[in-house]
């Protein structure tokens, strides 16, 4: 054994020569191929954003960029905290979320809604798919001018973009998932004699709960993507009205609180989405876990 | 045995053919099975076992399918993966369904009978093989059916975990003897459980075999050892010395 482990790896003989040592648990067992990847430790993923940030904090420290380009993290956190506490930031924070979470809720509805209609019948599906296929088709800020004509300028304009923002990906992923249903398992509901109601109770509903959540986290991403670029129409209000307010007047610490609120604003609501997701789907054993 | 009951089919087929785009699997089958009679399925992979069973169980609505056939209303059916609902609890996979009052304490007792009672409230995902068939042995037997169809219910399982399930399927049976139609392409399984062998062959039975004999068997004895030898020809193995 000791004049087999000179050999070359690759060597003809590797193959016995594993064989005889296995039992004594070489040390390159442990490193057998992991093919997905472990689970990350709470938090780390925040790394990487926070070496961006340093990073960004220390180029405006050492000069590299000017607070007219960029300004300074710490600067922006300075100013978001004065807006905070003077009462200057809260009325545009909750503008901003009202808008966002009012689309979000009645794209989801509806999503689901007309998903649950075309995936399960036959006359919905021959209605409602093509039109969403349509609508898939059509970006949604192509809509604006249309939409302003119909809705005016106000809210009811900005809810209704984020609305159908969110519909089409809620609609396409619950849908899909409704269609992929494991035909294994339609068998099964027949062979138990389920009646269509408990098919789609226990089954159908169920097994589309996965592609549901894919296309919760996307419409929550989604709906304050929208909203930025409403918010530059007519309003006084909102996280959009004061970062586009600021940048008339040069003020790009405003401009990064207002990104660092749409960042933070992102990341809850994924997290939260995550926290439901993980609690819906618990009967899942989680890859790397 | 059954066999000397007052006759009347449980399962009959008449003239029942199945084609794919054409091609024949299943060519004018006629077949009667008595009520209660464990009926093994041989065949040479391909030649339509598992077709004639999902036919039987009704999971076949194709047009291509003709002829006809009766069963009883309460038929449950068995796979070959154990096909549990991921996202329900064993107790909830197995008492999927069902309309009876009693649904739980009746699932509670079954899952005692296979083993599962501490697996009662657990997450499919979690049982190994062997378990989870038996939760989808608990879910079929619970159904108190009249014909149980099974197709290579344990060919996914270990040696011995097989043999463990052949066991507690014969002991689960003992009572309430629901016709068994069972495939498989084990021929020792067929020889160690069932009443009557049937073999599959160019779309039609070509073999059709009754055992007497009671239950346990033994592989040495004398009737089991012809017919194994008998079978293993018909279905292409040579058997050398057996
Ligand atoms: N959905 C299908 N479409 C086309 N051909 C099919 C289909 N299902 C089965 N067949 C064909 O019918 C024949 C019988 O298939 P079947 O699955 O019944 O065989 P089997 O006896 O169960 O085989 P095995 O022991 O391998 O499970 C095969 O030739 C198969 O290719
Ligand atoms: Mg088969």
């Amino acid at each position: 054994m000791t004049d087999a482990t000179n050999q070359d790896f690759k060597g003809s003989s590797t193959k016995h020569w594993d064989m005889a040592v296995r039992t004594a648990e070489p040390v390159w067992a442990s490193k057998k191929t992991r093919l997905t990847p472990k689970r990350l430790p709470a938090g780390v993923r925040l790394l990487g954003p926070v070496l961006v940030l340093l990073a960004w904090e220390a180029a405006s420290r050492l000069g590299y960029l000017s607070p007219a380009t960029l300004a300074a993290p710490s600067t922006a956190l300075k100013t978001g905290y004065e807006m905070f506490a003077d009462g200057s930031l809260l009325p545009h924070l909750l503008a901003s979320a009202g808008r966002a979470y009012a689309g979000l809720f009645l794209g989801i509805v509806a999503g689901v809604v007309l998903a649950l209609l075309a995936g399960l019948t036959r006359s919905g599906e021959a209605l409602i798919d093509g039109l969403v296929q349509v609508k898939r088709a059509v970006p949604t800020l192509a809509l604006i001018p249309l939409v302003i004509i119909w809705l005016g300028i106000g809210e009811a304009m900005k809810i209704f973009l984020i609305f159908t923002a969110v519909l089409v990906p809620v609609y396409i992923n619950t849908h899909a998932a409704l269609r992929s249903i494991d035909i294994g398992h339609v068998e099964l509901a027949r062979a138990l004699g389920l009646t269509r109601s408990e098919f789609v109770r226990h089954v159908a509903l169920p097994g589309a709960l996965p592609g549901f959540f894919v296309a919760l986290r996307l419409a929550v991403a989604l709906c304050w993507t929208a909203l930025v670029v409403l918010e530059l129409i007519n309003t006084q209000t909102g996280i959009g009205y004061l970062m586009n307010r600021a940048r008339d007047w040069g003020q790009t610490e405003i401009i990064v609180v207002g990104i660092i609120i749409y960042a933070v604003l992102g990341l809850v609501s994924d997290a939260i989405v995550r926290a439901i997701e993980t609690r819906a789907l618990s009967y899942r054993r989680a890859l790397g876990s | 045995m059954n066999l000397y009951r007052p006759y009347s089919p449980s399962v009959v087929l008449r003239e029942l053919s199945r084609s794919f785009r054409g091609t024949m699997v299943l060519d004018r089958i006629s077949l009667e099975i008595p009520h209660g009679q464990f009926v093994a399925l041989l065949g040479e992979s391909g030649s339509g076992k598992t077709t004639l069973l999902r036919a039987l169980a009704g999971l076949d609505d194709d047009a291509e399918t003709q002829g006809s056939f009766t069963k009883p209303d309460s038929t449950s059916v068995l796979f070959q993966d154990s096909r549990l609902l991921p996202w329900k609890t064993v107790i909830d996979n197995v008492t999927l369904g069902l309309r009876r009052p009693d649904a739980r304490s009746a699932a509670l007792d079954i899952l005692g009978l296979v083993g599962l009672a501490d697996k009662v409230d657990v997450w499919p995902s979690t049982l190994s093989g062997g378990q989870k068939q038996r939760a989808s042995l608990a879910r079929s037997l619970l159904r108190e059916p009249e014909l149980l169809l099974a197709d290579e219910p344990f060919g996914a399982l270990d040696a011995l975990t097989r043999l463990r399930m052949q066991n507690l399927l014969l002991k689960l049976v003992e009572r309430r003897r629901p016709t068994i139609i069972l495939v498989t392409h084990d021929v020792d399984e067929a020889l160690l459980l069932s009443d009557r062998i049937l073999v599959l062959k160019d779309g039609g039975i070509a073999e059709d075999h009754l055992i007497s004999l009671p239950h346990p068997r033994r592989s040495h004895q004398s009737e089991i050892s012809t017919l194994r030898a008998k079978l293993l020809k018909s279905l292409g193995v040579e058997a050398d010395t057996v």
